[in-house]
């Protein structure tokens, strides 16, 4: 188990930035998901901890020891790629092996670690074939085990589970999350997959451009967004978001109608202005046109989702999504009243898009 | 290109591997460079320096005589026309050979790569013996078939060779290129109605830039470049280039000329490493795009 | 119909000569094909022919050094033009364009290079070193590896670039795996990146070998089969004995011997295409 502290890393190419002052403080053991789409710096924030990259500024600390010169072998760190990169012509065994072998470590030891490794993620039968010959789950483990067998206290992944198909990533999900559970090392893993993100990590980060913008537990990423870009990105359907303004008392106005705001936990009651009503589809009622403190609606559609469905209301000039019952969905009118759960919807600035 | 390049730090120091690197480097270039440096500086000597012996030096009162005499009146035998006859001879027998063995190489290729059956990997495996039949082996039977078609000797029949004995080759290299195109590209000209013949003309040959590219130019320059089909084939009146120029060197009078031989030598060079020069960059795009692999 | 008919015309000629041949190789035809039967004499009398025997062993000398040192030296040239260096294309540029001369003139140009009076050796003579010898052209022990030196000249730059291309196809996700296992280089070239480059090699070894064996024009430019029978080659005593000789059995006997000596060669490949792809 070790700790790992990324310090005011900056880095890009050509003049495009690609990673922007990112700072991360990782406890021993956690599991860390760094979420985001394409292109947002992801894999290069994960080579420059690796020291598969140079950065321009900025420190990788682990373990209280400064490692941003040190060879990517040296620093003590294991990574599994997304196209696994396995040794093509070597077997199974040779590719788990050969790393140690290079290393110099005596032949005992070798022979012993591969064997763990091989029965930990039941590989064992396909110790002597070559990469050609294994699925790309079976792949999979094995890049996995070539990882494990470095006994390094910390695992990089790059979407390792990215080219599996849609089962085999939720089952294979589920293991290396048990395998976290047994082996403790601390883990850095990069996906655009939120459920992965969701279920996997003690903590999220979400990038977007070359910036960290929210490093929190899952749940509270997916609560208490910190800004409009991870209320729109996390979740799905995305969040509903709607344009007004904050009258700074307890009230806010969306073009004719007003919602009352005094549920929400304000850091400053009093704050006014413009600003964006974030509300999850979970978090709106559908009540009789016309009760207090609700906002008339128009249905539109509804998908039905096997165990509940979503109605997709057209709401204050805006299409906006609600959860419902299946039945519920079932008989839906077409006119409606929409409630909003304040006390767990979000207000973000609208010129500064942090949460308020 | 900005990757990441492996263990750069960690081999030697960085220093002393990247000099030994552009040492090594210039030495092969020197090597390569060699023989056609010194072959064009004889050719540009007057006989007298040429006599003092040594070819490695560079010519003192550069001159341009050998060059008119290769290309105007250095004997191939019995007669002194320097190697201008042969110019228009190899052109007017290159380009059509590379034309037709090219696009019917394609054809072949292409026929090859869609039609998937055991029968398939049979003909695959003769086309690939053909690459191996030694020409020596056909030399006798091929004069045999051609003067029974009296073909033997002539422009047409010159260039009938060309094209048979390059078809093999341009054939599994086309083939090779046209297993990697998606199947998917053919399937929906089929379904648009289009024939085979209609689907390879409109929509697989567009496709095919990269290596048409490099098939051409590999064909030009054998092609060009041949000696023993030409010497054989190709009649008094069509004898290419090389026959010719071999005629020079080999010929008891132009052993005393050194300097007019390597002129003649650089001028049946020429017009291939023009090719190459002006095509060089494709042919490495489409060997690189895939056109020779496994 | 268009395919067919091509593929026709490469049968006739190719197999149909190949069948020719073989029938020639078992008569007594010398100037004009003679079609009785005489069985396998001329294999006999190939096979105790002296010049035939040296013909093969210069072969297999020649195509062994010319083929690994093609491809030693073409990968070497390879590596080291991906380390990312200066004046790629130049450099390429300069690598690869003997492959534009023909093997005439490569053969002439080498045999000036190396002439003992005039070429290498006379230069450093002249400059003071008396005693230098490089008359490698004109010794009979010799005079097979100057044939070596002229065909890797040749051939160098084309599998330079076969490789660089397979190089620059190697997935970039497995040199960072091979970074963070602290490989050194020249293990993850040899043991990692080439072995899974197989099928590229084959396909160099098999261009390389199919030089090898219809290898004509070099000899004839560069040693005419000299000094004494020391270059000949099994593609020349064929052409000789065809045309200059006029013994066609004892020809088609060679021409017969060589294909299936090519055959036997290739058959361990032939083998693993034909595996891979049923
Ligand atoms: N070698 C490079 N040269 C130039 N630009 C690069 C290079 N590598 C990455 N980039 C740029 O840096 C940015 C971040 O790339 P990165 O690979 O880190 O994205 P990512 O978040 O991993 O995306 P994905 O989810 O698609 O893998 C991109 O805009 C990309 O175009
Ligand atoms: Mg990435």
């Amino acid at each position: 188990m070790s700790s790992v502290s990324i310090r005011k890393i900056r880095k890009s190419f050509a003049g495009l930035t690609v990673l922007d002052s990112v700072d991360m403080e990782i406890a021993p053991g956690e599991f860390i998901v760094i979420l985001g789409p394409s292109g947002c710096g992801k894999s290069t924030l994960l080579n420059v901890i690796a020291g598969l990259d140079d950065c321009e500024s900025g420190q990788i600390v682990i373990d209280a020891v400064d490692v941003s010169g040190l060879e990517p072998s040296q620093r003590g760190l294991a990574m599994v790629f997304q196209s696994y990169a396995l040794f093509p012509a070597m077997t199974v065994r040779r590719n788990l092996s050969f790393g140690m072998e290079v290393a110099g470590t005596p032949k005992p030891t070798i022979v012993q670690k591969v064997d763990w490794v091989a029965k930990l993620l039941q590989i064992e039968a396909l110790l002597d074939r070559k990469p050609g010959q294994l699925s790309g789950g079976q792949r999979q483990r094995v890049a996995i085990g070539r990882a494990l067998v470095r006994s390094s206290s910390i695992c990089l992944f790059d979407e390792p589970l990215s080219n599996l198909d849609a089962k085999l990533r939720a089952e294979t999900r589920v293991e290396l999350k048990q395998l976290h559970e047994t082996l403790k090392s601390t883990m850095i893993y990069v996906t655009h997959d939120q459920i992965e993100a969701m279920t996997m990590a003690d903590r999220v980060a979400v990038m977007h451009k070359g910036r960290v913008e929210q490093f929190a537990p899952p749940q509270s990423i997916y609560e208490k967004p910190a800004s409009l870009f991870v209320a729109g990105f996390v979740g799905s359907p995305a969040m509903n978001l709607l344009e007004g303004s904050l009258d700074g008392a307890g009230r806010f106005l969306v073009g004719q109608r007003s919602i009352g705001s005094s549920a929400y936990p304000f850091e400053d009651p009093s704050t006014a202005g413009e600003a964006v009503l974030g509300i999850r589809c979970e978090d709106i009622d559908v009540v009789e046109p016309g009760s207090p403190d609700s906002i008339p609606a128009k249905l539109a559609f509804t998908e039905l989702l096997g165990a509940d469905a979503l109605g997709w209301f057209d709401c204050l000039g805006k299409r906006m999504s609600v959860r419902l019952g299946v039945d519920a969905a079932r008989s839906m009118r077409k006119e409606v009243g929409l409630r909003f759960d304040m006390a767990k919807a979000s207000f973000f600035s609208a010129s500064t898009e942090r949460r308020l | 290109m900005t990757r990441s390049l492996p263990g750069e730090r960690s081999v030697f120091g960085p220093r002393a591997a990247r000099l030994g690197l552009y040492a090594f480097l210039f030495a092969s270039a020197a090597f390569f460079l060699l023989p056609l440096l010194l072959v064009i500086s004889n050719s540009l000597k007057p006989m007298e320096e040429i006599r003092q012996g040594n070819l490695l030096a560079l010519p003192v009162k550069p001159t341009f005589d050998a060059w008119l005499t290769a290309w105007k009146s250095a004997c191939t035998g019995l007669e002194c026309g320097g190697v201008r006859p042969g110019l228009w001879n190899s052109i007017k027998i290159t380009v059509p050979a590379v034309v037709i063995s090219t696009l019917a190489g394609a054809l072949n290729g292409y026929a090859l790569a869609q039609w998937k059956s055991r029968h398939a990997n049979l003909i695959m495996l003769l086309v690939m013996v053909g690459l191996f039949i030694p020409y020596q082996a056909m030399l006798y039977p091929t004069v045999k078939i051609l003067s029974s078609l009296s073909l033997f000797r002539t422009y047409s029949g010159i260039i009938l060779v060309h094209v048979v004995y390059g078809l093999p080759y341009t054939t599994l290299l086309f083939r090779n290129f046209y297993v990697g195109v998606p199947e998917e590209i053919s399937r929906a000209a089929r379904m648009e109605g289009a024939s085979f013949l209609r689907t390879f003309r409109s929509v697989i040959l567009p496709l095919s830039t990269n290596i048409l590219v490099v098939v051409a130019i590999l064909q030009f320059t054998g092609i060009w470049n041949d000696y023993l089909l030409g010497l054989i084939f190709a009649g008094n009146d069509n004898l290419p280039m090389t026959v010719q120029l071999t005629n020079i060197v080999n010929n008891a009078r132009g052993s005393a000329s050194p300097n007019v031989n390597m002129a003649a030598a650089v001028i049946t060079a020429i017009p291939t490493l023009i090719v190459y020069f002006l095509s060089g960059r494709y042919f490495v795009r489409g060997i690189a795009a895939g056109a020779v692999k496994g | 119909m268009t395919v067919v008919f091509f593929f026709g015309i490469v049968a006739v000629f190719f197999y149909g000569s190949i069948v020719w041949t073989g029938y020639m190789s078992l008569t007594r035809s010398t100037l004009m094909p003679n079609y009785n039967f005489v069985g396998f004499d001329q294999y006999i009398k190939l096979f105790t022919n002296h010049r035939w025997l040296v013909s093969c062993l210069n072969m297999v000398i020649f195509g062994v050094l010319y083929i690994v040192g093609t491809l030693a030296f073409g990968t070497l040239l390879a590596v080291f033009a991906d380390r990312r260096i200066r004046a790629e294309s130049l450099f390429r540029t300069i690598f690869l364009y003997p492959l534009a001369v023909s093997l005439i003139v490569t053969g002439l140009s080498w045999r000036w290079v190396l002439d003992p009076v005039n070429g290498l050796q006379g230069l450093v003579r002249g400059m003071g070193w008396e005693n230098f010898t490089f008359d490698w052209l004109t010794d009979p022990d010799r005079a097979i590896y100057t044939l070596v030196i002229a065909g890797i000249w040749h051939s160098a730059g084309l599998i330079m670039v076969i490789i660089l291309a397979g190089l620059r196809g190697v997935d970039e996700d497995l040199w960072k795996a091979i970074r963070m296992e602290g490989i050194p280089l020249w293990r993850a070239y040899l043991q990692v990146i080439f072995p899974g480059m197989r099928p590229v090699v084959a396909s160099c070894v098999v261009l390389l070998m199919s030089d090898v064996i219809r290898g004509y024009d070099l000899v004839i430019a560069m040693t005419k089969g000299g000094p004494g029978i020391a270059t000949e080659m099994p593609a020349k005593f064929a052409v000789d004995y065809y045309f200059a000789r006029v013994n066609l059995g004892l020809a088609s006997a060679a021409s017969i011997a060589m294909l299936v000596l090519s055959l036997l060669l290739l058959a361990p490949y032939f083998y693993s295409e034909f595996r891979r792809r049923t």
